[in-house]
């Protein structure tokens, strides 16, 4: 399946960033001058179809890109290959997004497997998550229900993203907000993914959340 | 033939039995750090030690600039069980040095806002 950009905005050189070419000069540990490159991840959550991809496109600095991981390996561990005949085997697919966030950080944005069967992949997805953005589609708002309920139980920060698609219902946040139930300081937005700008403030909704949780958390 | 037999060498164990034979057979990376975010950075770029075996070299090219795991899982098109046990091998030979993330501070969550708000 092609990786798709419903509408590909030009693609966007990191600014005043010199950390992508080769020979990148990087902090081995040992006291070096340097400071070390971070890397930091953000999830995109939501039903299947609603937009996920769409918005990790909208806002990488690359085009998405496609990683895999087998089933089998990671449901039963085996650790070598006896006996393999017998599984069966599944890969789940992984989109990504890079976006160079200054000369030390790197952020990734991760869109979710949108299968319910591939929810053993949620937690090294969510393992060292800083948040999540939880897309939702208000023509059938209960398939990010499972999203927000894995997010509330990990206590992991989320922030809701009502993406509009033409011809769907036009509730208000309030409206979502109680048919979601969700907290009140659950920032919730409407949104349109398929623009870089709606992605920006969606990752800015959430990284604010993040911080103020922390900070509330921190007493 | 028996139907178990029939039903072995098909379309499904092919994605499985495949990637692994460049890490024969092993599935399992002994370097449990590795995580989707892992940022790696080539040491050395010294092919000699991995003769026939071009995803090493893959590795040690790509990572001369900080590459993610899953990045390299991606280039490589090679599944994340695959990479990470080849990566542990060159973290083996010291040819390469991993940088797992760290938990977030309010230093750093202030920084994504910083860099978020610039994008």
């Amino acid at each position: 399946m092609a990786i798709g950009r419903p509408d590909p905005s030009p693609r966007r050189a990191a600014r005043g960033v010199t950390t992508t070419g080769a020979g990148t000069v990087l902090d081995d540990g040992s006291g070096g001058t340097g400071t070390p490159v971070t890397a930091v991840k953000l999830l995109v959550a939501g039903g299947f179809g609603v937009g996920k991809t769409t918005m990790v496109g909208s806002i990488s600095e690359i085009t998405p890109l496609r990683t895999e991981e087998l089933l089998t390996e990671l449901s039963v561990g085996i650790d070598d290959l006896a006996g393999v005949e017998r599984k069966t085997t599944t890969t789940v697919a992984l989109d990504f997004g890079r976006i160079t966030l200054s000369r030390h950080l790197v952020l990734y944005l991760f869109g979710t497997p949108g299968q319910d069967r591939f929810w053993f992949m949620w937690n090294e997805l969510s393992n060292g998550a800083l948040g999540a953005v939880v897309l939702a589609d208000t023509r059938r708002l209960d398939t990010c229900f499972p999203s927000i309920d894995f997010f509330e139980r990990r206590n992991i920060p989320f922030v809701i993203g009502v993406n509009r698609f033409d011809g769907s219902p036009g509730y208000t946040v309030e409206e979502v907000r109680h048919a979601l139930d969700v907290d009140a300081v659950v920032p919730i937005l409407i949104c349109d993914v398929r623009r870089r700008e709606s992605s920006k403030s969606l990752l800015l909704a959430l990284t604010e959340h993040v911080i103020e949780r922390s900070t509330v958390s921190m007493g | 033939m028996s139907d178990d037999d029939d039903h072995w060498f098909d379309e499904e164990a092919g994605p499985l039995v495949r990637p692994y034979a460049v890490t024969g057979g092993r599935t399992r990376a002994v370097h449990p750090e590795l995580d989707l975010i892992t940022l790696v950075v080539t040491l050395q770029l010294d092919v000699r030690a991995w003769p026939g075996e071009p995803e090493y070299e893959s590795i040690l090219r790509m990572c001369r600039a900080p590459m993610s795991v899953a990045e390299i899982s991606a280039a490589l098109k090679l599944p994340l069980g695959v990479v990470k046990v080849l990566i542990g091998d060159l973290i083996e030979r010291h040819q390469v040095m991993v940088r797992s993330s760290r938990a977030p501070d309010t230093t750093m969550l202030q920084a994504v806002l910083e860099g978020i708000r610039r994008i």
